[in-house]
């Protein structure tokens, strides 16, 4: 491997590594995402290994641990090209049948192919598999083709030509004129214009200037940004390059959470290879550009991903944002003009150069174009990241895709945008996804994290959540943000233990004011949110614990019980010894029954009493029927058998 | 020195370059409450309470006087039942962690506030800053600082600092709005067995 | 650890006072917490005032100021993990071990910590023992885990 120092060396490169790809080899692709390698895929590529050494095939059939294409659900994920087999949920002892009977044969492993819901039909391909079939997969597309630990796969599928253009055939400012044309709006939460921030930067006059990817994806149960940064890092890369390009950055800095070790560990090694090869660093690709790239890992803070928080924690402070009268691309990092974007941002940039404005803003609504990338989890059955065009409705996304609810149970609520985002109702099933109909709706965009949830949800149980997750993560520095979420998670408190007031609604609303208008950051001033839209589209709820001291959903503890019902009670002891904490009374002719007092509501004991008596029921706790005296409680066996 | 025009709850004020609408009340006579604000400091924007509307460019915003710049034409409103509403909020919210503090009693009195109204805390300190930053950026001792965040942030002396230096100096102590500090001290040094004072 | 070791680890960062935090991340790996004199050596050697140094270590949750256990077990509270049960998981844990989030044992065996989001969803809840990520924890399941994992 060489330098290459001009874009024809680069071409050269491309068409070379196109020809030996094409020359009939099979691949074995293997999901190598940490959601996958949870689940057992690093043994998978081991046997894959292993077996075909054994078979003599390593001549013909390539395999490789690649990026993550989306379907969580059903990992470890295996795909076969060039005929686009898809088999799910492979394990280490399927790996021989699959290349004994696939490769070698030809045939299919029918046990380990999608079955489409309803007739149950194989679904072989990719694309014959409903939840891919509904996406628009511009930037997860090719993250089975990668190995993410080599550059050269993705210069065989056309990486950075995107860069060698912008160098080559446009000026900076041309660059910036087609992003902005592009209208790309930023993917991390706030939806801000990119060719307006990016022209922002490009005429602050200053000394030096940055650009910078936000890998920090604090918002739980968002985690697109580390299957993007895992799985396909140089198409962050070279959109970080074209962007230093166009505003005249030479440095530029990845911040990534610590709590994604592989992604950095792939953006590290990207970056190495990325040098090798003449495309980072001195003279890129000999047009004369100079970009240092450095990692730096976050440190366990979720406001460290507000874009001055992290500008300060790059500095080695702590993250406290900084009032934003100036703005950080005019005066960042170091008090120098920075650019900076979410990864997928950056990941979307070398299409637009690559294919165009108009292309790229042929998808989407009036006001956001292109694709996004949701990550669909909580109580759906396809759980894993979706890439949709932004104007789809939740009702596909959660329906079409996500395949429904789990175990026939009724949707409730969709939440979107994290902490900042809010709860949307069945109502809104038909709204289309984009930025400003979220807000709209009481919502956000947010970073893409889109939680389901079901009729087994408390929505005041979720808003707590909430309240105390930014409690946990508030900086501190500001007064309605800290005392006004410590009080609010004070109120919370008392709500789902059963000692909610009459006036606390009206107390939350007002904290809610003064965090949204007197905040000194959006994690404050967003920070009510959850809180609002859950009081907004399930007041009945807040109304039921307040003044009912009941919680509908049957969650928080305090105001639910678990009793076992003596009619079905067949005193078998299961539940009595599983008990942690020695709460059921009974014997092998007695009725099991339940000490309240001891009674930590785990919901043990429903879980293992057997299917075929069902006796433990869950009820509010205002309704457990009194236990039944003492001398009640022998079992009469003879009669319950009749 | 670049001078320019802004207005000030309708009454044309003069200020200078660089500026902030805090200053130029100021020297426009118009008062406005703040807590974490010191001149000899930079602006640190943490107690809120001197939240103003301004009006640029047809735009309206709540906006922290202190660090925010005056500018030619910016419409500056100081008092408005919105601004107090969110002042006695925060205030409520101060009290809940110092409720007999004579300089939050005086602005407690004038925006109508409730004490009590809110869950009393454990902890007397409402984070103006002024005792770690006037030791950061004044006498460059670094002697006490913060520590943690979010609900969890207090403020706490290095001992292998504070030992050697604070007893000759003691400077923060009368900025203290809470006299938390003077409080936090002794326990300081009853913790690193340094005796009474 | 020798005083050169952990002069090596802060020097590995260029020396730059804006390396910080990545300094600290490193000293935390390697010496499973942030012993006082460790904060004062990198106070001196970065010339950064300890009091910074304290506010650092004590703001982000990646570091400890006190030892932890052999054997870190973070349990995901990710909003996912959340809605399919993950706070049961901190009650079983608690009921094994006497633990609760943040506390480590006296023989200094294990750590509990709840996280705010592995970024593995789809397999929520999620518990990452030592570094390995387990996915689909039951309350059943818990305990055998713990005890497999901390078996030294």
């Amino acid at each position: 491997m060489s330098r290459l120092n001009n874009p024809q060396d680069l071409e050269r490169l491309r068409q070379q590594l196109q020809a030996r790809r094409m020359a009939g080899r099979t691949v074995i692709s293997v999901c190598a995402g940490t959601g996958c390698l949870a689940l057992g895929a690093q043994e998978v590529i081991a046997a894959f290994r292993e077996e075909l050494q054994k078979r003599n095939l390593t001549a013909s059939v390539d395999h490789k641990g690649t990026g993550c294409p989306g379907f969580c659900e059903r990992g470890p994920v295996v795909v076969i090209y060039p005929q686009k087999i898809c088999y799910l949920q492979v394990k280490p002892a399927d790996v021989p049948e699959i290349v004994e009977r696939t490769l070698e044969q030809n045939q299919l492993v029918e046990r380990l192919l999608y079955r489409l819901p309803g007739d149950g039909r194989q679904a072989p391909r990719e694309e014959d598999i409903p939840f891919y079939a509904h996406q628009q997969r511009w930037l997860l597309g090719n993250n089975m083709l990668i190995d993410s630990k080599n550059i050269e796969d993705y210069i065989a599928l056309g990486g950075y030509s995107a860069l060698a253009r912008a160098l080559f055939e446009m000026k900076p400012e041309q660059v910036i004129e087609e992003v902005k044309k592009s209208g790309l709006r930023g993917r991390g939460g706030a939806g801000f214009p990119t060719g307006l921030k990016w022209e922002g930067s490009a005429r602050a006059p200053a000394d030096k200037k940055y650009v910078i990817v936000n890998a920090d994806e604090g918002d739980p149960g968002a985690f697109m940004d580390r299957a993007l940064l895992e799985g396909n890092p140089h198409a962050v890369l070279e959109g970080l390059i074209i962007g230093a390009y166009a505003v005249g950055a030479c440095e530029g800095y990845v911040y990534v959470r610590q709590e994604y070790p592989l992604a950095v560990e792939n953006i590290v090694l990207a970056i190495e290879q990325a040098r090798s090869y003449g495309l980072l660093g001195e003279n890129i690709l000999g047009s004369g550009l100079c970009l240092e790239v450095f990692v730096h890992r976050g440190a366990g803070a979720f406001v460290s991903g507000e874009s001055t928080a992290l500008m300060t924690a790059i500095e080695g402070r702590v993250g406290e944002p900084r009032p934003k009268y100036v703005r950080s691309n005019i005066k960042g990092l170091w008090n120098r003009p920075s650019v900076l974007n979410n990864v997928e941002t950056w990941a979307n940039i070398p299409l637009i150069i690559n294919r165009g404005a108009d292309w790229f803003a042929s998808v989407g609504t009036a006001g956001s174009k292109g694709t996004k990338i949701f990550s669909l989890v909580g109580k759906i059955n396809n759980t894993g990241l979706v890439e949709v065009p932004m104007g789809i409705s939740l009702r596909k996304i959660i329906y079409d895709i996500g395949g429904g609810i789990p175990g026939g149970k009724r949707f409730k609520a969709v939440q979107t945008g994290g902490p900042s985002g809010g709860c949307l109702p069945e109502s809104l099933l038909d709204l289309p996804v984009g930025f400003d109909e979220l807000t709209e709706a009481g919502s956000m965009m947010g970073s893409g994290g889109m939680i389901v949830m079901d009729e087994d949800t408390c929505m005041v149980d979720v808003a707590r959540y909430f309240v105390e997750f930014l409690a946990d993560e508030s900086c501190g520095k500001c007064v309605p943000c800290r005392e006004g979420l410590r009080q609010m998670a004070a109120i919370f408190s008392r709500i789902v233990n059963g000692q909610g007031r009459e006036e606390d609604l009206q107390t939350l609303q007002n904290l809610a004011e003064v965090l949204k208008s007197a905040s000194l950051c959006a994690l404050g001033t967003s920070a009510a949110n959850p809180f609002m839209s859950t009081l907004r589209y399930f007041r009945e709820e807040y109304e039921a614990h307040i003044k009912e001291k009941r919680c509908p959903a049957l969650v928080c503890k305090s105001l639910t019980a678990y009793w076992i019902d003596p009619a079905r009670c067949q005193a078998c002891m299961i539940c009595l010894k599983k008990c942690p904490v020695g709460a059921i009374a009974g014997g092998r002719d007695t009725i099991h029954v339940i000490d309240q007092a001891k009674c930590n509501r785990c919901g043990t004991c429903l879980e293992v009493c057997p299917k075929r008596f069902g006796a433990v029921n869950k009820l509010a706790a205002r309704d457990v029927p009194s236990a039944p005296p003492p001398e009640e409680r022998t079992i009469d066996r003879k009669r319950k058998e009749t | 020195m670049n001078q320019f025009t802004l207005s000030i709850d309708g009454k044309e004020v003069t200020a200078d370059e660089g500026m902030t609408v805090l200053d130029a009340a100021r020297r426009a006579g118009v008062f406005i409450p703040t807590l974490c604000h010191h001149e000899k400091l930079e602006p640190f924007g943490a107690c809120r309470l001197c939240l103003v509307e301004v009006e640029e460019r047809g735009r309206t915003r709540l906006v922290v006087s202190c660090v925010y710049p005056a500018s030619a034409g910016l419409k500056v409103t100081t008092r408005s039942g919105n601004i107090d509403r969110l002042r006695r909020t925060i205030l409520e919210l101060l009290l809940a962690r110092s409720p007999h503090s004579p300089v939050l009693e005086k602005l407690v009195a004038q925006y109508g506030a409730q004490p009590g109204r809110f869950e009393k805390q454990a902890s007397f300190c409402i984070h103006c800053g002024l005792c770690v930053r006037y030791c950061a950026e004044v006498k460059k001792a670094q002697a006490v600082g913060f520590i943690d965040r979010g609900v969890r942030k207090e403020i706490a002396f290095v001992p292998e600092i504070a030992s050697q230096v604070c007893e000759q100096c003691k400077q923060c102590f009368e900025l203290c709005p809470t006299s938390y500090l003077q409080a936090a001290y002794v326990l300081f040094r009853a913790q690193a067995g340094l005796g009474s004072e | 650890m020798e005083p050169e070791k952990i002069d090596d680890i802060i020097d590995r960062f260029g020396g730059r006072t804006g390396s910080l935090i990545q300094v600290l991340l490193a000293l935390q790996r390697e010496l499973n917490w942030l012993p006082p004199s460790v904060l004062e050596r990198v106070s001196e050697r970065l010339k950064v005032p300890l009091a910074r140094v304290r506010q650092v270590a004590t703001f982000y949750k990646a570091f400890s100021l006190a030892p932890r256990g052999r054997h870190q077990v973070h349990v995901c509270l990710g909003t996912a993990c959340h809605v399919r049960g993950a706070p049961r998981l901190v009650q079983t844990i608690h009921d094994h071990t006497g633990l609760g989030p943040g506390q480590t044992d006296p023989q200094l065996k294990f750590t509990i910590e709840t996280v705010n989001c592995l970024g593995c969803c789809a397999l929520g809840p999620v518990v990452e023992i030592d570094g390995r990520t387990y996915g689909h924890v039951t309350s059943e399941k818990l305990p055998e885990l713990l005890e497999s994992c901390g078996r030294e």
